[in-house]
């Protein structure tokens, strides 16, 4: 047989295929991991028990749990719902990461569950993030995660594979969620539906910008979106021998992007895949900043915006919410001057999490508020009232206009 | 009879219902209570069991959250006719053994505000007095609807469909 892409060799290798398998078959995988977050895992608990009827989870070591989405609780429905969480959790013996520790797609790279060539589902969509560690990550219901747990196993269909080719360099000021913005841009909201992308070309890429494109790989209908296991991944990372670019593997469809022309790029309400250059937006109007999301709450998008906020102010009718991706990101971001630079600026700082993504809490958003935030969704009514409004762009856009109270270019602001 | 709700494309699944209206949230409630509440008011107030939901493309997208479809499965939903669906929907939908079908051409008769007359049992649906044939839904996925769901699925063959 000929090449095989990255997914067809994810799903090859796994346990309980370990077989050549091709885009379009159907088959029944083993999952390395299942995860599980508080927003969802109380549904997936009842199916386990009351629906399945299984009292003891298939393998304890494939589960993880991490309570992200509303973080500490808010309520007492959530209260109650993550104490049934972690009544769970002791009772099965399985990790659980605890409010404050992080997003679940940023702790699973961080704690290394999440591997390449490992299958890892989860009860989120943007579990596609994982394919920034050379990982086959996708996201499923409850009811598919409660299976995962029961049986231990799950079903899906090889996908096919569309290729991102990637020539240049980012230009200063231009940066990974820039170029995943101009990819929804390009292919749409339904661009790669059923299919795995995968990201080629960009081996000198951070592991942060890695992560960035891969949790928008879902924007565009993705199964999943990946990076060759190289660069800073194949120096972190033990890489299996059998996972590798083969020239030989067949795309449904290529790309090519070139990033020495990319501009950056601002999704406007309500679409993911409704986006224009920043300088045709530039001058609109903002009440509220939020930098962070498992799209951009690390480290390097802290630095980015806090080298543009040192020795600035936000604008005083601009509140700036700021929710570091995991504890270790908050505290490599403690380590250096850049947490106190942008508290200096005016900005506040939430529990590591999901924070404000959903609207849940920690900023909801109140009627007609306009919100720049740096997350990956700007559905209508995502963060709050559904007259509230989100723009969508990278770090430095989002703090350059924190100062201004309108959306600006950080290349042209005067300092 | 069943009353057509008409949607557009990419209605994505916080109009479905809003994070905000999650049964996390509001463990207490019926997230059925909560379907289209800000996107659409009047399905919201009105639909009743047996209604059908029509839309263009990729039905669904965004989150994974399941109860998006289950709440649509409380309010009863007949059946779902799209030009497309969002992957994750999609699945989620006929895991809770929810019909749903792909169809440009009968998406393109069924008219928001009209009725129809859909027989899952006879496989037809009477739109302006003319009786379509529903169309075919892929193996896997007729296999699990018509158990009413994976999850009766798998509790009546032990294995998944195909395997």
């Amino acid at each position: 047989m000929g090449g095989q892409t990255l997914s067809e060799q994810i799903i090859s290798h796994n346990a309980a295929v370990n077989r050549p398998v091709r885009a379009g078959e159907l088959v029944v995988v083993e999952p390395d991991t299942a995860m599980g977050h508080d927003s969802l895992t109380p549904g997936i608990i009842k199916t386990v028990k009351e629906q399945l009827g299984v009292a003891q989870v298939a393998n304890k070591d494939q589960i993880v749990l991490v309570m992200d989405h509303v973080a500490p609780a808010s309520n007492v429905g959530t209260a109650e719902n993550q104490n049934f969480i972690r009544q769970f959790a002791w009772e099965q013996d399985v990790r659980l990461f605890d409010v404050g520790r992080g997003i679940c797609h940023q702790v699973l790279v961080e704690e290394q569950i999440a591997r390449p060539g490992t299958i890892v589902v989860g009860s989120d969509s943007h579990s596609t993030s994982y394919g920034a560690v050379g990982a086959f990550g996708s996201g499923m219901g409850s009811t598919d995660i409660a299976l995962v747990w029961a049986t231990g196993k799950t079903w899906l269909r090889v996908p096919e594979t569309l290729r991102v080719q990637v020539s240049g360099r980012f230009r200063p000021g231009v940066d990974a969620k820039d170029l995943a913005l101009k990819l929804c841009r390009d292919l749409t909201i339904a661009g790669a539906t059923y299919m795995a992308i995968e990201y080629h070309g960009m081996e000198w890429l951070p592991l942060n910008g890695r992560q960035t494109m891969a949790s928008m790989a879902i924007e565009l209908g993705a199964k999943a979106g990946i990076f060759p296991p190289d660069g800073v991944v194949a120096e972190r990372f033990d890489v299996p021998d059998w996972l590798f670019v083969d020239p030989d593997a067949t795309y449904a469809q290529t790309i090519e992007i070139n990033l020495d022309e990319l501009e950056p790029q601002v999704a406007i309400p309500h679409s993911v895949d409704d986006v224009v250059d920043l300088s045709d937006i530039t001058g609109q109007k903002i009440d509220v900043v939020f930098l962070g999301t498992c799209t951009n709450g690390r480290y390097e998008d802290m630095r980015d915006a806090a080298d543009i906020l040192q020795g600035q102010t936000i604008h005083p009718r601009v509140r700036m919410l700021l929710t570091p991706a995991s504890r270790e990101e908050l505290q490599k971001a403690i380590a250096d001057d850049t947490l106190n630079t942008l508290l200096a600026a005016g900005a506040t700082l939430t529990t590591p999490g999901c924070g404000a993504c959903m609207g849940r809490h920690q900023g909801t958003l109140g009627t007609d508020d306009i919100c720049l935030s740096t997350g990956n969704r700007n559905f209508k009514g995502r963060m709050g009232h559904p007259t509230s409004q989100i723009y969508l762009s990278s770090p430095s856009v989002a703090a350059a206009s924190a100062i201004t109270g309108e959306i600006t270019d950080p290349r042209k602001l005067v300092s | 009879m069943s009353n057509i709700w008409k949607f557009g494309a990419d209605v994505d699944t916080d109009q479905i219902v809003p994070g905000r209206y999650a049964p996390y949230m509001r463990p207490n409630e019926d997230v059925g209570d909560a379907a289209f509440i800000e996107a659409r008011p009047d399905f919201n107030k009105q639909a009743v069991p047996g209604d059908i939901i029509v839309a263009t493309d990729n039905f669904g997208c965004g989150s994974s959250r399941e109860y998006a479809p289950y709440a649509l499965r409380r309010r009863q939903v007949g059946a779902i006719f799209a030009n497309s669906f969002a992957r994750i929907f999609y699945r989620n939908a006929v895991n809770l053994g929810i019909p749903v079908f792909t169809d440009e051409a009968l998406v393109q008769k069924l008219q928001d505000g009209s009725e129809a007359t859909f027989s899952l049992e006879a496989g037809t649906i009477t739109i302006d007095g003319e009786t379509h044939q529903l169309p075919e839904v892929p193996n896997f996925a007729k296999e699990i609807i018509d158990a009413g769901g994976i999850v009766p699925y798998v509790r009546e063959h032990g294995r998944f469909p195909n395997s």
